[in-house]
């Protein structure tokens, strides 16, 4: 049998190796075919504090974390204390015996007896195998790939350490309370979070450049693009400062070069004129803002949806833009890709927006079929265009040839100053009108390529949860429960959350009896949004500003509050 | 050599006087001897009134935001690394506003050439202190006399070793041309700091000051003795120093990347064999 299932936390300080533990393991159960949904919370600092990683475990599909712990791995006498209120009835805690945790369900470990200090993570790694039913074969060759190649003596002390663990456990006949029950679906999976299918994506788009300056929580972005750089011909460039960042973006994409930035609210503050000056010279750049809660520093590692409206109107003057905001991470890879080719078709800044949670929840993952999926292709045909080339020769459609400079013998001028249709300073007050429209032409067909909000459940519910972004597995899962309660519910989930379309989603809100909205942050800005797009005003409201992702048990929790 | 004239003559929103219009035609002069037609250069520029100047000849131009040139330059330069990246501008857009970009794109080491049109005032925003202002230069900004010591772009080229760092003055054009080639040709970043007087807000660093002033580097001056360079850099009143300051050979930031070696970056395709490769790595 088994469990379908079950919630693991693994807690303790930084530089305890908890990481290590939870990396490797995650590792083995998606390579053992189970899914996962990982949410990581840790303390801005290197050594100290309480950080953990829970990784949610089933055999089937699931999308949402859960905040009830079912299986707790202690690795101080804090985490016990810390986590007991989120323990479920048949709980079990697995601690060092040396620390004396007093439950009922507790599993104490001599790993004195069969580990060092610095080879302890492998002995929990031989214990958890053992609880959770997983093959010690598969774990130790998961332990092996992370740690890379080792000398063959570090190999067989890392055997030695994990056996020992693992026939302690067998003759302890531990509780199988938290054993799991088999998974069936073996198929391979990668194991990704939200910035590494972000980086993907992007690479899979053609980008071929990135600047970043680092910041927490976006920085896995660019190391994911570094560590791909060599193998697959890019530029990561650490700058500095993100005016440099996004400036440099810019630059390589007016020379032919897809091109994205990476960063977080206050790093995005920085590089806000350098968003307008993508409009104005209409150089296609990605940008993708992973929030954590603000203002100023705030919780530099914690989660929060509150820069929606930031990132919606950051730049000064008019000019078209689109934002994305994945709910998965299988849709972080496609939205990144496509934002890229959003950006180079019409010529602007192109926005995504994901979080704390999403950058750093690991999946298991599909793997992309990368050979079916093509690149953007940068620039205009300079055998195409009339003669003299105009950068910002006036189309109906406000989209220009964009030829690159140095690739013919066209000459290729930008400007950040009102310009003429060749692209030189002017102060022609009729030009700048026509410039002006001409940009705002190009949002006209942005709005035809927006991604419809998911609508799922009850053609006419009478409670309708509307949400974006990375809270959609729990909004999913929240209206799952509520459905088998016999209630008839609905979710409407947006991904793409500018430009609105309310001809794809204002039928849905007026159809609901009750509308609640479902976000991440104090204001209820995706509401005020809706409402100010639509004029429809949601009178429901959950709202999370703590720092924490929105869990099921929280919609739950706060619908019948 | 090229005919200068590929290079245009275009009415300007200078005033009568300015030593732009020295620096125009030495920079065209500068392309024409280089064998450098207009297509085949990019200018990056900020904002100010030096920063106007490459609209005014036919070449590829990105005039971007006040102080932003330099990221500008090493974005596009790494794009296509086959194209020669020149930035034009003035000395607040480059040592005030973009002064740590200044300082990063030295490091750096990209294959730039930078020209600084430095008359020590803002001239756009009409006669406020700019970062090479002397102290004690009176504006309606500072009444009471600039108080800051000046920045010295020379030295603090010449202190974090930059591939080539040059002075010259827009009233002497065949140096302004000779130091503006020498620059192109040097690999990796180059400074060239043009001293140009500002008819309109500058009436103490005249034409004449810098006249009676500015002296060529003799011949014996050794421009690969850092130590010597930062004796030199510091020369300033008095007697003013043109010409090639220093000069050093470390590698262009492009020759660290083997992406950079062959095609434009700007025209390389997804390698799909090692993107599935790659992605293995997650399994």
């Amino acid at each position: 049998m088994g469990r379908h299932d079950l919630n693991l936390l693994i807690g303790g300080e930084a530089g305890q190796g908890l990481v290590t533990i939870a990396m490797i393991l995650t590792k083995a159960l998606v390579r053992s075919g189970y899914f996962i949904v990982v949410t990581q919370s840790y303390q801005s600092r290197i050594r100290g504090g309480h950080n953990t990683f829970a990784i949610r475990i089933s055999p089937a599909e699931i999308i949402a974390s859960r905040a009830q712990v079912d299986l707790l791995v202690a690795l101080n006498e804090e985490t016990v204390r810390l986590h007991r209120p989120e323990m479920s009835d048949a709980a079990l805690i697995l601690v060092d015996e040396r620390f004396a945790a007093n439950h009922d369900q507790v599993l104490k470990v001599p790993f004195q007896e069969f580990a060092t200090d610095r080879s302890v993570n492998v002995a929990y790694l031989g214990i958890l195998t053992q609880l959770l039913g997983l093959d010690a074969g598969l774990v130790f060759q998961a332990l092996e790939d992370y740690f890379g190649a080792k000398k063959p003596e570090v190999t067989a002390a890392n055997e030695a350490v994990f056996n020992k663990a693992v026939q302690w456990a067998e003759e302890k006949h531990l509780p199988e309370t938290v054993r799991l029950a088999p998974a069936t679906d073996r198929r391979e999976r990668l194991m990704l979070n939200g910035n590494e299918a972000i980086a993907l994506g992007a690479i899979a788009a053609g980008v071929k450049f990135c600047a970043f300056y680092p910041m927490t929580p976006s920085t896995s972005i660019p190391l994911t693009l570094q560590a791909a750089a060599d193998t697959m011909g890019l530029v990561v460039e650490q700058a500095e400062d993100e005016i440099a960042a996004i400036n440099m973006a810019i630059g390589a994409s007016y020379a032919g070069a897809p091109a994205m930035v990476a960063t977080s609210g206050g790093g995005f503050a920085l590089m806000v004129e350098g968003v307008s000056l993508a409009g104005m010279t209409e150089t296609p750049v990605f940008i993708v803002v992973a929030q954590r809660p603000g203002p100023a520093t705030g919780l530099p590692t914690r989660t929060e949806q509150g820069d929606l409206e930031f990132v919606l109107h950051a730049g000064h003057g008019e000019f078209p833009r689109a934002i994305f905001a994945p709910g998965t991470v299988e849709e972080c890879f496609h939205l990144s890709r496509q934002a890229l080719f959003l950006a180079e078709k019409y010529q602007t800044p192109i926005f995504l927006l994901t979080d704390q949670f999403l950058a750093d929840s690991y999946r298991a993952v599909t793997p992309f079929d990368i050979y079916s999926l093509n690149s953007v292709a940068v620039g205009s045909d300079p055998a195409a265009v009339p003669r003299p080339y105009q950068r910002y020769a006036l189309t109906a459609t406000g989209i220009s040839p964009r030829l690159l400079p140095g690739l013919s013998e066209h000459l290729v001028v930008c400007d950040s100053d009102e310009h003429t249709a060749d692209g030189h300073i002017t102060e022609d007050l009729s030009v700048r009108r026509q410039m002006v429209e001409k940009r705002l032409r190009k949002e006209g067909g942005l709005r035809q390529e927006v991604i419809p909000p998911a609508y799922v459940g009850h053609v006419s519910p009478d409670l309708l949860l509307v949400t974006w972004g990375s809270n959609r597995g729990a909004v999913l899962e929240a209206a799952a429960t509520l459905k088998n309660r016999g209630q008839k519910v609905a979710v409407l989930c947006f991904s793409q959350v500018w430009p609105l379309v309310p001809e794809q989603f204002l039928d849905h809100l007026q159809g609901a009896r009750e509308v609640v909205m479902v976000e991440g942050n104090a204001l209820g800005q995706m509401a005020r949004l809706i409402r100010r797009e639509t004029g429809f005003e949601m009178k429901k409201h959950i709202r999370r500003y703590d720092g924490l992702p929105i869990t099921p048990e929280y919609i739950l929790q706060t619908l019948s509050s | 050599m090229l005919d200068v004239t590929i290079y245009g003559n275009y009415e300007t929103a200078w005033c009568p006087g300015c030593g732009n219009f020295r620096i125009l035609p030495a920079v065209k002069k500068a392309l024409a001897e280089s064998n450098l037609a207009p297509h085949q250069v990019t200018f990056i520029s900020g904002i100010g009134q030096a920063a106007k100047a490459p609209h005014y000849l036919n070449a590829n131009l990105f005039n971007g935001l006040h102080g932003r040139s330099l990221p500008v330059a090493t974005g596009a330069r790494l794009a296509n690394h086959t194209q020669p990246v020149i930035v034009e501008s003035g000395d607040g857009c480059n040592y005030g506003e973009g002064g740590n970009h200044f300082l990063a794109a030295i490091r750096r080491n990209v294959d730039l050439t930078l020209l600084v049109h430095n008359n020590q005032v803002y001239g756009l925003t009409k006669g406020q202190a700019s970062p090479t202002s002397d102290e004690g230069f009176v504006t309606k900004a500072q009444p009471h006399g600039v108080a800051a010591a000046p920045f010295n772009p020379i030295a603090i080229a010449v202190a974090l070793q930059a591939n080539f760092v040059a002075r010259a003055f827009a009233g002497l054009e065949d140096h302004l041309v000779a130091m503006i080639k020498q620059a192109l040709a040097h690999p990796g970043f180059a400074l060239v700091d043009i001293l140009q007087p500002c008819v309109s807000f500058n009436k103490v660093n005249t034409f004449g000051w810098y006249k009676n002033r500015c002296y060529l580097l003799p011949d014996s001056y050794d421009p690969t003795d850092w130590a010597g360079a930062m004796v030199k850099a510091h020369e300033w009143g008095d007697k003013i120093p043109l010409g090639v300051i220093y000069k050093n050979n470390r590698l262009p930031f492009e020759a660290h990347f083997s992406c950079l070696q062959e095609v434009p970056l700007a025209r390389q395709p997804v390698d799909k064999v090692k993107f599935q490769e790659f992605l293995g790595h997650f399994k």
